[in-house]
């Protein structure tokens, strides 16, 4: 008795498509050949330069050569180029090595089958069963590929950037080369005075505008569900519709409505609180002033939501709960903080969570409003309303200081991720959830 | 009965002047895209003609093509939001309904690619285009969304499926229907809900997306109806105040109606969330 699987797997090994042409499965084993001498093909003319210019990020710097009597600029290495294309290559040698394992493992199963006596698969059988068996990675295939180029790749190099001294203004590619710095950039960050002042400030104001902005959406959501909700108000439909208002405009456009709105010359709030002889405001452009109004317009587009969810969770509360209060003569405030809150807060706690975590990476909220505004010479590159992810924004795209962005982004996740491991996956769509119902 | 009486009252009260603070500045815009001049500044909140001007500029004029614009951002929302549904359910339907190998490892990575800010990618996100000669394409922008739909879209969709019962599809599959048609035939039809609440939140967010947008459009001609609005807002904030206000109307208009229109899907969407999280 042959071991036809170990063989049929030792010959994938070395060749994928082998172990199968063995196993008497030919048109199978000539495609899978077929992938792997591509494959190889590939990899030989590109794996060596994509290690090279991860590792590296490039030698040469672009150079001035004189040529006759003028200089001319030759092309250098450009660091950042040869990291995105060295991770695009070792995202395609990812997928190459988890087909090639697929491979392997197909030619030993098949053995496994030929051993104990059964029929090999016909190659239209082993098309039904991509199908059929394996549904549910053929159906993930597709995705895959997209979320590994467009988010795992942008993300991993994001990650990278940190590490490196990508920024202006003397780590520019083409002109200059980038390194690798190791944690360099964190540190920077975190203890070096011109930084961190900064960004200790930036943080806290983030944890405050989460905070502030959670707590009134929530409660301003509840209060607004509680009011409609009231006996013996009628047309609660019409209620509802009208102040679900906000949330039917885009974001988009109802900010820079806001932001005309709040404009401290000519916006008609500061004409209306005139014709009570209130002076001028600076909504946006005093920092206390700009903190208020972003939490306000934020409240104002976000309670909507909440209040929508709140209606649907205050019917799911049993009305026996509040009829056996009525007999033990219970007030109507003592009916609220013994019933409805504590119901509330049980069910919506999740939501309330992600709501937090949301609210730290709600770039929209302050980026449209005041653009991080009012501008501050005691910041770097930052302004009063600034969160974490507005100032990333500007480092990146006006000030060009990319590996501190990419590590307050780092910063960001692990706050997220925190929040997230603590909630998440608590809830029901993540925990297993078998198939039990 | 009398402290209930006031109660009640103070309650309308606090009802009108709510509806009055949701209503206003959607009121406010639609009256200043209608007023003649140019000025954010205007004596008496109606205005003492009335004019349609400045939509007709911003059809007409030479920097302004917002006709084209809107069949740019049509063509870009309709096709992301097809794609983007389509793989948020694929990917949503076999977490949930198959036990395989790595899955667990498939919703954490998911999970993970959530908590980063999705604008740390967008510095690659444009380095990637460039290098596959994508930049300035709908194309590019359309990959984008649908991609990135499953990451941020599976969780809900999958909750969804989760509750549907199982028993559906096993008598389907006695019955000797492949996984597909059990999957087309009976998981889309039942799911619609959570579908039509995706594909809105795709069609949305590809419509008023003006980061990316205004990063990967170059040309003009290319770009979508909010990097025009995001245009007017920035450029021509005091000078054209009812230009802006006409555009805003124009920009966020489709979105209202589908809102309005779908309301009942949304509000499902929501609620089905919350009740199981």
């Amino acid at each position: 008795m042959q071991r036809k699987s170990i063989q049929a797997a030792i010959l994938s090994l070395i060749a994928p498509g082998l172990g199968q042409i063995y196993n008497r499965q030919y048109l199978k084993g000539v495609i899978f050949l077929a992938i792997d001498a591509l494959g190889i093909w590939y990899f030989a003319g590109h794996l060596y330069r994509a290690i090279w210019g991860i590792v590296t990020l490039g030698e040469k710097k672009q150079s001035m050569v004189k040529v006759g009597k003028v200089y001319k600029a030759v092309h250098g290495d450009h660091s950042i180029q040869l990291l995105v294309q060295g991770l695009i290559i070792l995202i395609i040698l990812f997928i190459f090595i988890w087909l090639y394992v697929l491979m392997v493992r197909d030619a030993y199963k098949t053995g496994l089958v030929r051993e104990s006596g059964g029929k090999v698969a016909r190659f239209s059988e082993s098309v039904r069963a991509v199908f059929e068996k394996n549904f549910p990675i053929t159906m993930l295939t597709i995705p895959f590929v997209g979320i590994l180029f467009l988010t795992v790749l942008p993300i991993l190099f994001g990650v990278l950037i940190a590490f490196t001294n990508y920024s202006g203004p003397s780590h520019l590619p083409p002109k200059e080369l980038v390194d690798w710095v190791g944690f360099k950039t964190f540190v920077d960050l975190l203890t070096l005075k011109t930084w961190s002042h900064t960004f200790w400030n930036v943080l806290l104001w983030t944890i405050e505008w989460a905070i502030l902005s959670t707590v009134t959406c929530y409660f301003g959501g509840l209060l607004v569900a509680l009011l409609i909700q009231q006996k013996g108000i009628r047309f609660k439909k019409f209620w509802r519709t009208i102040l679900l208002l906000p949330f039917a405009i885009p974001f988009l456009c109802s900010a820079l409505i806001m932001n005309n709105l709040f404009n401290g010359e000519f916006g008609p709030i500061n004409q209306y609180l005139g014709i009570f002889g209130i002076p001028k405001i600076g909504w946006l452009s005093d920092p206390s002033w700009a903190k208020f109004t972003v939490v306000l317009v934020n409240a104002w587009a976000g309670i909507p939501v909440t209040m929508l969810l709140m209606l649907g969770v205050l019917t799911t509360i049993p009305k026996d709960l509040y009829e056996a209060a009525d007999v033990d003569g219970a007030t109507a405030y003592q009916k609220f903080w013994k019933i409805t809150l504590p119901r509330i807060l049980f069910v919506t706690a999740p939501v309330l969570i992600t709501q937090f975590a949301g609210n730290i990476n709600n770039f929209n909220a302050i980026y449209l409003m005041t653009g991080g505004g009012p501008k501050t010479g005691e910041y770097q590159f930052a302004g009063h309303t600034d969160l974490l992810v507005t100032w990333l924004f500007g480092l990146t795209y006006a000030d060009s200081k990319f590996n501190v962005a990419s590590a307050i982004g780092i910063i960001v996740f692990l706050m997220i991720a925190t929040i997230s491991i603590l909630s998440f996956r608590q809830t029901k769509s993540f925990k297993e959830e078998d198939l039990v119902q | 009965m009398r402290k209930s009486r006031i109660g009640l009252s103070i309650s309308y009260l606090l009802l009108i002047i709510l509806s009055i603070v949701s209503l206003y500045p959607a009121v406010w815009i639609v009256v200043s895209a209608f007023r003649p001049g140019g000025a954010i500044y205007s004596p008496t909140f109606l205005p003492s003609h009335w004019t349609s001007d400045h939509f007709t500029e911003l059809f007409t004029d030479k920097s302004f093509m917002f006709g084209r614009w809107y069949m740019n951002t049509l063509k870009i929302a309709i096709f992301s939001t097809i794609f983007g549904t389509l793989l948020v359910t694929l990917v949503a339907y076999s977490l949930s309904r198959f036990r395989f190998k790595g899955r667990r490892k498939v919703m954490t990575l998911l999970l993970i690619l959530n908590m980063f800010p999705n604008l740390m990618a967008l510095t690659s996100v444009f380095l990637l285009l460039n290098q596959f000669d994508l930049l300035d394409t709908h194309l590019a922008l359309i990959i984008i969304y649908s991609c990135g739909a499953p990451v941020l879209g599976m969780f809900a969709v999958k909750g969804y499926f989760d509750t549907l019962p199982l028993s559906l599809e096993e008598s389907a599959r006695i019955d000797g229907a492949s996984h597909w048609t059990v999957f087309m035939r009976i998981m889309l039809p039942l799911s619609k809900p959570i579908l039509v609440n995706s594909a809105i939140g795709l069609f949305v967010g590809s419509w008023i997306d003006f980061i990316l947008a205004r990063l990967v459009l170059r040309a003009r001609e290319n770009w979508t109806v909010a990097v025009g609005l995001w245009e007017l807002a920035t450029n021509f904030k005091t000078a054209n105040f009812t230009m802006f206000a006409a555009g805003c109307v124009l920009v966020a208009l489709p979105i209202t109606l589908v809102f309005i229109i779908l309301q009942r899907y949304i509000v499902e969407g929501l609620t089905a969330g919350a009740n199981k999280g």
